[in-house]
């Protein structure tokens, strides 16, 4: 509760609104207490006093009654008023949207009908005619303006309800037994208290000022009792003379309605979750680049990451996500980088081209050197030309890739334009549908029309893969391409970017927790382990014989198809937290051929032939 | 006596099922389908997305209606039992352990509640039933007081499955009960639902995209292609020797540690559309051994429900 009201006081703009309010609240309050002449004394000889006339602060109305007590009295009622229909609409029209969105069907469409009809009136009409069948009166006014703002409050929550009602939880509650009355008010209205509250504080304004608006017109509260309404109603008369007694009344309800909208714009922002997570702060084009002018070693391959590490600063926390990474990719190699999740795979690959987002990511020192430049340290516009274009990426998720609301075929287009706008419109369209045919779609017309959402997962893969091609790159990162795709699909697309890499020469960095996929499709892998590189080299000496404990244990948790017998193998404990390494080898917690040595000092990394790994005991006698 | 019976069940989603309200059609999720599972078995279903293994799963437990067919539980039909009663037969593990715990509630919450409405507990039984159980399947009394999003994908599925247990129900369903999970310790948890079908005579059964996590669970293994049933046997034979052509083609798509890129279909992978299905076998555009009679006669259904079962005209 106190960190969230330090949230909303980080916005200037509620802090003063929520200040305002309380200002006001707790004056209107006191109003008993205070030291004020009475609101309904009439005196006509004091009549339209000026503020500070006679010891009235505020002046008097035509009546000579003291304008300030009026003004506290008349704002406890106008706030209670308008709190209690905040807090009758927000009930009834809470309860309404819950069961019409719980129970669905008929119940829902009977509510939903009604809610409909009350809604297919002109608002201020429906009020005034409820008033008119009630009676004028400041609670029938109250009940006009509540049930005007019923279905606003019904809409809503039923949406929201509609949504966790479909929501696994739900299902789950119902096999343990819940009935459907005891699910609705123990599993779903915690849930909706939150949009409750939101949807509360984006009316009370409207009620506050729609309940005046009924006074002003005489239909509220009636005389001697005055609310905020009934008192600029009163002053209407002599709003030219002396306009003093329209002022008052109306300053007042312009701040309450401007506090109250601020204020709950700030609660609004503060209980959005992505504020908490910071994703509302925009990320930098860039990783910030702590390595200065870093001048990498001089290297014959297409791409070289030497001494890469890359942080994660949230909170007090420090996140080595990518630890002390070097690696090299040649000219139409397929590198492997394999490990579990949260080892820092995606950290790696998305640090080759400053993709990390930052914050919170720092890049705190290495070097990626490409064409004998160090592509960490390039300025925005250098890097730019080569990201996306030199190298690019294709990710697990193709929607993330692709625009949902334009056709494959202009995405393409305009992807190619981006590139080469010297190039004509039918050179660019025989160009992407070249492209489209090179991942083996067989009929790129039929291709050219469609949104992205109404393709299977497998064609949406193969038009991201085109799409990283445009620019005929050298090396294409794919991080977990065939991860979310059925079998048949992954085994189409590993074909693919298989034959890819033949015909164009490309380089591929395959990033993958699965050493089958792995084994097929490269030629030299590279494990990581929480954040660091435990073992390299060729896959086929790899899956021969292990060097590193992990890589050992890893392969055997493979499920071998065909082999029932074959025993299901797992590797006990889990990896250390990211900002907690340990001193000595980050595996020594799961590790068998652990010694003391492994504990206490940091493990160098050895090489032999071309394979190299990070052990003191190697297994199988590879050292 | 047989876990469960399922007799030519079939799950068609109505124009007036959902978002489909604009297009007047029958969507096909699941289509006659029958089989059987044994006491302390575990059958596995396995087939791609959109295949129907979720809508035949979510049958099975009571949460989704069949537009025909039946579904026998402990030899009674599943719509005799009250809601209660058949939370005390079968439970359901969902697929995202995350998403089946309520985000406001603790663990100790969500565990009790099968406890508290299925078997009218009190609250020292229920503290003592749950730890009985977090033991079982290695969580630490400390978690009870903590949110779902405090916990790491494999200890949020040993919720879901210890909630399961919780409920005392004899029959599991397992929705992709690994999937969410890194291999080491996807291992873990398929090691533990073996420890403990032995340990409380359970039945299970396993539904998963994943064809090795399945042979290695399974007694059983019933494969799904386009809300058809089309090969059944046993988990010795049923990869190792496929007999239709899908199964054939799914093994052979399966990348292992030595296999290359030699056989691999590179037709296109699309399934038929189930607004509109095939008036013959539903494999027919993707299938090598096809023949004219293929195309337009219906292909045969295990009404009998016996094993080994293939749905094909020339089986392999
Ligand atoms: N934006 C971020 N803010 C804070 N921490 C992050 C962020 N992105 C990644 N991390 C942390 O960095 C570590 C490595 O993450 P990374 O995404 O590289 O793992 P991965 O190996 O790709 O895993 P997966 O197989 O699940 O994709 C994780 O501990 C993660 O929590
Ligand atoms: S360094 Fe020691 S603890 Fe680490 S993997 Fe090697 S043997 Fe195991
Ligand atoms: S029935 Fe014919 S088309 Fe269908 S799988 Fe068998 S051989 Fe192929
Ligand atoms: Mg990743």
């Amino acid at each position: 509760m106190i960190d969230f009201l330090k949230i909303v006081a980080k916005n200037r703009l509620a802090a003063f609104g929520g200040i305002l309010l309380l200002i006001i609240i707790t004056l209107s309050i006191l109003a008993p207490i205070l030291p004020l002449k009475e609101p309904n004394i009439t005196n006509t000889a004091d009549r339209f006093m000026v503020p500070f006339e006679g010891g009235h602060i505020l002046g008097t109305d035509h009546l000579g009654r003291d304008l300030l007590s009026r003004l506290l009295w008349g704002t406890q009622l106008s706030l209670a008023v308008g709190f209690a229909a905040a807090f009758i609409a927000a009930t009834f029209g809470s309860i309404l949207g819950a069961i019409a969105g719980f129970y669905g069907q008929k119940t829902d469409n009977i509510i939903m009908r009604f809610i409909d009809m009350l809604m297919a009136f002109p608002y201020i009409l429906l009020a005034l005619a409820i008033v008119a069948a009630l009676g004028p009166g400041l609670f029938n006014a109250l009940i006009a303006v509540a049930l005007v703002n019923i279905p606003f409050f019904a809409r809503n929550i039923r949406g929201v309800t509609v949504t966790l009602a479909n929501k696994e939880f739900i299902e789950a509650a119902r096999l343990s037994g819940m009935s459907n009355f005891r699910i609705l008010i123990v599993e779903i209205f915690p849930n909706l208290l939150p949009m409750i509250v939101i949807a509360m504080s984006t009316t009370v304004g409207w009620m506050i000022l729609e309940t005046a608006g009924l006074s002003f017109l005489g239909l509220g509260s009636q005389p001697p009792q005055a609310d905020l309404g009934s008192m600029l109603g009163e002053a209407r008369s002599a709003l030219i003379t002396n306009p003093h007694t329209s002022f008052v009344p109306g300053i007042m309800i312009f701040c309450i309605v401007m506090g109250i909208n601020l204020f709950g714009d700030g609660v609004r922002d503060a209980l959005d979750p992505r504020l908490k997570k910071g994703s509302l702060i925009r990320p930098l084009p860039q990783t910030i680049y702590e390595g200065g002018d870093t001048q990498p070693q001089p290297s014959t391959k297409l791409l070289s990451v030497q001494n890469l590490s890359t942080q994660f600063h949230v909170n007090q926390d420090i996140y080595q996500s990518s630890n002390d990474v070097s690696f090299e990719i040649q000219e139409g190699e397929c590198l492997g980088l394999i490990g579990e999740s949260g080892s820092g795979k995606s950290v790696t690959a998305l640090s080759i081209t400053s993709l990390v987002a930052s914050p919170p990511g720092v890049i705190k020192k290495g070097s990626v050197n490409y064409k004998n430049q160090n592509l960490l340290a390039l300025p925005y516009e250098e890097l730019r030309s080569i990201r996306g274009n030199k190298i690019s990426y294709i990710f697990q998720d193709p929607l993330t890739t692709l625009h949902p609301l334009h056709t494959i075929g202009d995405q393409l287009l305009e992807a190619l334009q981006a590139h080469d706008s010297e190039l004509s419109a039918s050179e660019s369209i025989s160009k992407s549908k070249e492209l489209l045919k090179s991942v083996q779609i067989p009929n790129p017309d039929n291709l050219w029309d469609v949104y992205p959402h109404q393709l299977s997962g497998g064609m949406r893969q193969r038009v991201c893969i085109a799409m990283a091609l445009i620019n005929d790159p050298e090396l294409i990162i794919a991080d977990e391409p065939t991860t979310a795709l059925d079998v048949t699909v992954q085994a189409q697309i590993l074909n693919i970017l298989n034959s890819l890499r033949k015909e164009r020469k490309l380089s591929i960095l395959f990033i993958s927790h699965d050493f089958g996929v792995i084994s097929q499709l490269c030629d030299r892998v590279i494990v990581m382990y929480a954040g660091s590189i435990v073992e390299e080299g060729p896959v086929k000496n790899i899956m021969q014989q292990a060097a590193h404990p992990y890589t050992s244990e890893l392969i055997k948790c493979v499920p071998q198809l065909g082999n029932k017998e074959h025993a299901l193998y797992s590797i006990p404990g889990n990896p250390p937290s990211l900002n907690q390494l340990p001193e000595g080898c980050a595996f020594a917690n799961r590790c068998k051929y652990k010694q003391d040595q492994c504990l206490k000092e940091s493990v160098p990394v050895s090489s032999k032939d071309n394979r190299s790994y990070k052990c003191f005991y190697p297994v199988g006698g590879v050292a | 006596m047989n876990a469960l019976e399922a007799i030519n069940l079939s799950k068609t989603y109505s124009a007036t099922d959902g978002f489909f309200i604009k297009n007047k059609k029958n969507i096909r999720a699941v289509n006659d389908i029958s089989f059987t599972l044994k006491e302390n078995q575990t059958l596995g279903i396995v087939g791609e997305s959109g295949c129907g293994k979720s809508t035949l799963a979510r049958m099975l437990v009571g949460l989704l209606e069949p537009t025909s067919g039946t579904i026998n539980l402990q030899d009674k039909n599943i719509n005799q039992y009250q809601r209660q009663e058949l939370g005390r037969v079968i439970q359901y593990v969902f697929q995202d352990p995350l998403s089946s715990l309520n985000p406001r509630k603790t663990i100790y919450q969500s565990l009790a509640a099968p406890l508290k409405y299925l078997h009218q507990h009190d609250h020292t039984q229920i503290k003592e039933k749950m730890l009985s159980i977090m033991s079982e399947v290695g969580l630490k009394e400390e978690f009870l007081d903590r949110y779902p999003h405090e916990f790491s994908g494999g200890q949020a599925q040993r919720i879901g499955i210890a909630r399961a247990l919780l409920a005392d129900a004899k029959i599991l369903i397992l929705d992709e009960p690994v999937s969410a999970l890194d291999v080491s310790i996807q291992s873990q948890v398929l090691n533990l639902l073996n420890d403990l079908k032995r340990k409380f005579h359970l039945s299970f059964i396993v539904i998963s995209h994943d064809l090795a996590v399945v042979e290695n669970i399974s007694d059983e293994i019933a494969v799904m292609y386009f809300g058809d049933i089309v090969e059944h046997n046993s988990s010795q034979k049923i990869f190792q020797s496929p007999h239709h052509p899908y199964t054939e083609l799914l093994v052979g798509s399966v990348p292992t540690l030595n296999k290359q890129f030699a056989d691999i279909q590179t037709k296109h992978t699309e399934l038929p559309d189930p607004a509109n299905p095939p008036s013959g076998c539903s494999f027919y555009s993707r299938c090598n051994y096809r023949s004219d009679k293929c195309q337009n006669n219906k292909t045969p259904i295990n009404s009998a429900q016996k094993t080994p079962f293939v749905s094909c005209f020339h089986p392999l």
